[in-house]
């Protein structure tokens, strides 16, 4: 379970986040949606405690995240292109974050197999450093990344954009593979209303910081966000 | 469309990353760009009195011009190494309604005013001002600096074309290598030619429009061969690299450092200014020949202890003050991991020290200026591993600037902020004060013991150093994740 305390974010006098509450329970797919500079990236920077908020805590399964950093362990995310490596191929990449997380070569190999669909063949084995990939394929090899090592929370930033379509349904089908047992809580940001109500069973509506909507997924949350932004 | 294109070239000039530093660089780097227009300014100028001086049964106009063949060869091989023709400036004009024919005609205009081409000018210009006024003609004067200006401009454009061709290199290469050696085995003196050629243009000052054929010919073939390629999959590509994977699995039986070990070796290897950096460091092993083998210096031991520091500490000295700005690009990453942040330092420790260690192997040639040289290097080593290392370790907690690793390697500043230079004050002034206070008022062996000592009591002191490093970064590392987001 993640609860967020009162956290709020301030830039000189410019308040960029204030949420006063949020309960997001173990297994849930919670979503994050909002215009451009509505705290999105700033929430999940802080839960990651990559920044520090003003006011406020963020608590981890029991972790207040900026005090301790055990909740690392069990923590995988990919923000952005600054989570890769640029040097390094695929492989070697998965090697080091897997090693960090406390897997073998043999683990790790196991663990890409599963991914073959997903990276259909443009990942692995390609001879190319991550930097020399598209963008689409970045993408691709830091989600993955972003699982490895059986973490019990996964936060990705806009994952849907810039994947190919084919990829962003492959996507759609491991979220909701990852949340079947309700064990593992993923949170997932996007501009695109059609994925996350397709994939996340509660979103939340931030606009300049603040949580406007928070509704659990129905057949008329896609038409309900599309009135909400459609000013 | 000249106006726009010349309105682009000159806020690309003042906004790029040379110009958005802090004062004290920028102070440093037009001191070092002036002492090199005035070195180049005074040889122009006292050149020809020195040739005379030296050689008084001379011409120095035909000295200068026996040699000027082997000037443009090394020119054109300095062009090869360096120079590429910026066709990547035109991508964004690809799309606009602008005639292809113009932008290569522009891409190659541009060339022409390239530093490389216009350095020399500081040599010749003054150098011809000096001839005229020294009583030579001064339309067979102008007719040779027209002629040596033109020759510099067919190299600009020779060298785009033979660019892509390593064959090219190697035939120019071995053409300079084949000439000198020659030369100094008296078989053949190219340099006569050489010579006979310039002399006759000086002579008859007519014949310096056939160097304006030969550019016009140059250019036109570069023209042709670009014209063809303003493609995204053609000229206008940026190259990549086939990744090659080494096997580093050696690297693993050091345990739970291993795995930033192996992105370090990688780090290095795969990026031009990192590689810059690995590579420059066995050509500090070289520094101490400048001074062990003067006498001046003989006299003044603190001078030798920071030659022996710096044989075998180019490695930490150069990477270690960069520590940890070279994972800037993906420290957030790094962050958000569960490691201790302990093993990410031991890891760059290790690297310095192991690498301090090679380098004083390599140095060990320096057993011929004597026992007393060798015993200063072995002290300095000491001193680079055990006070260093740790040192730099500390230092780099105050770095807050992003190291690009795409950029080039050689004379770039990036991540250069006030602590390289404050940091050289214990690095290398310390152990001389040490050295040279006891050398003076002890005298015997104290001063090598003495620094010796300080670098084995760091050395065993490190677990307690590691901690308050580690604390250090962990408490600054906000500030760190801020700085390092920011584009450089």
């Amino acid at each position: 379970m993640i609860t967020i305390d009162s956290v709020s974010k301030k830039y000189g006098k410019a308040e960029v986040l204030n949420v006063a509450s949020l309960e997001i329970p173990t297994g849930q797919s919670f979503g994050l949606v909002g215009n451009n500079g509505a705290g999105k990236t700033t929430l999940f920077n802080i839960l990651l405690d990559l920044i520090r908020p003003t006011t406020g805590a963020i608590i981890n399964n029991d972790i207040q995240v900026n005090t301790s950093e055990a909740w690392k362990n069990f923590t995988g995310s990919f923000i952005d292109e600054s989570f890769l490596i640029g040097y390094l191929t695929p492989e070697e990449y998965f090697d080091f974050i897997g090693e960090l997380r406390g897997m073998n070569k043999a683990d790790i190999n196991t663990f890409l197999a599963q991914f073959d669909e997903f990276f259909n063949g443009e990942i692995l084995g390609k001879k190319k450093y991550l930097r020399d990939l598209s963008k689409g394929n970045q993408k691709k090899a830091g989600i993955v990344a972003s699982m490895m090592g059986n973490p019990q929370v996964v936060i990705l930033d806009e994952p849907f954009a810039n994947l190919d379509p084919t990829t962003q349904i492959r996507l759609k089908k491991i979220i909701n593979t990852l949340t079947e047992n309700r064990e593992i809580t993923v949170l997932i940001s996007s501009h695109d209303l059609t994925h996350v109500t397709e994939v996340c069973e509660r979103i939340v509506v931030l606009d300049k910081g603040q949580v406007v909507k928070d509704i659990e997924t129905s057949e008329a949350t896609l038409k309900e966000l599309e009135s909400y932004f459609a000013v | 469309m000249i106006s726009h294109f010349l309105k682009l070239e000159w806020k690309q000039y003042f906004r790029s990353a040379h110009w958005q530093k802090g004062i004290a660089i920028k102070v440093i780097m037009v001191f070092f760009a002036l002492y090199f227009i005035v070195s180049f300014l005074a040889v122009g100028v006292g050149g020809y009195y020195l040739l005379k001086k030296e050689f008084p049964d001379q011409d120095p106009l035909q000295m200068v011009n026996a040699y000027l063949l082997y000037a443009f060869l090394g020119d054109l091989v300095v062009r090869y190494l360096m120079q590429k023709l910026p066709v990547m400036n035109i991508k964004p004009f690809l799309i606009l309604p602008i005639k292809k024919s113009k932008l290569v005609h522009y891409v190659l205009g541009k060339s022409s005013f390239s530093a490389f081409n216009i350095f020399g000018l500081f040599f010749y210009v003054p150098f011809s001002i000096v001839l005229i006024n020294e009583g030579y003609t001064t339309s067979g004067v102008l007719g040779w600096l027209f002629f040596i200006i033109l020759l510099t401009q067919a190299n600009n454009f020779l060298n785009f074309l033979i660019n892509k061709n390593n064959k090219a290199f190697a035939i120019i290469a071995s053409l300079l290598a084949l000439f000198i050696g020659l030369q100094k085995f008296d078989v053949f003196d190219i340099t006569v030619y050489g010579g006979q050629l310039f002399d006759a243009i000086y002579a008859s000052p007519i014949y310096a429009l056939l160097g304006v054929l030969l550019v016009v010919v140059l250019y036109n073939l570069n023209y042709k061969q670009l014209r063809n390629q303003v493609y995204l999959d053609e000229a206008v590509s940026q190259k990549v690299v086939e990744a090659k994977s080494a096997d580093l699995s050696f690297a693993n039986r050091l345990g739970d450092v291993a795995p930033f070990i192996k992105n370090d070796m990688r780090l290095i290897w795969r990026n031009k200014r990192t590689k810059t950096v690995f590579l420059m460091s066995f050509l500090f092993l070289f520094y101490g020949l400048i001074f062990f083998t003067q006498e001046t210096y003989q006299k003044m031991p603190a001078m030798l202890m920071f030659a022996s520091l710096f044989v075998t500490g180019g490695f930490t000295f150069n990477y270690g003050q960069f520590i940890p700005a070279w994972d800037s690009a993906h420290y957030k990453m790094l962050m958000s991991q569960g490691f201790r942040y302990r093993k990410f330092l031991e890891s760059k420790w290790i690297l310095m020290v192991v690498m301090t260690s090679i380098l004083y192997f390599l140095s060990i040639p320096y057993l011929y200026f004597g026992l007393d040289i060798f015993l200063m290097i072995t002290c300095g080593a000491i001193f680079n591993i055990g006070f260093n290392s740790l040192f730099l370790l500390f230092a780099g907690s105050f770095n807050r600037k992003r190291i690009d690793l795409n950029r080039s390697g050689f004379g770039n500043t990036q991540g250069t902020s006030a602590t390289q230079f404050i940091v050289i004050i214990p690095l290398m002034l310390f152990p001389m004060l040490v050295f040279w206070l006891l050398n003076k008022f002890v005298g015997g062996n104290s001063g090598y013991i003495a620094v010796a000592a300080i670098g084995v009591l760091c050395l065993l002191l490190k677990n307690y150093a590691m901690n308050f490093i580690e604390k250090k970064y962990i408490k600054d590392k906000y500030v760190m994740i801020n700085a390092f987001g920011k584009e450089a």
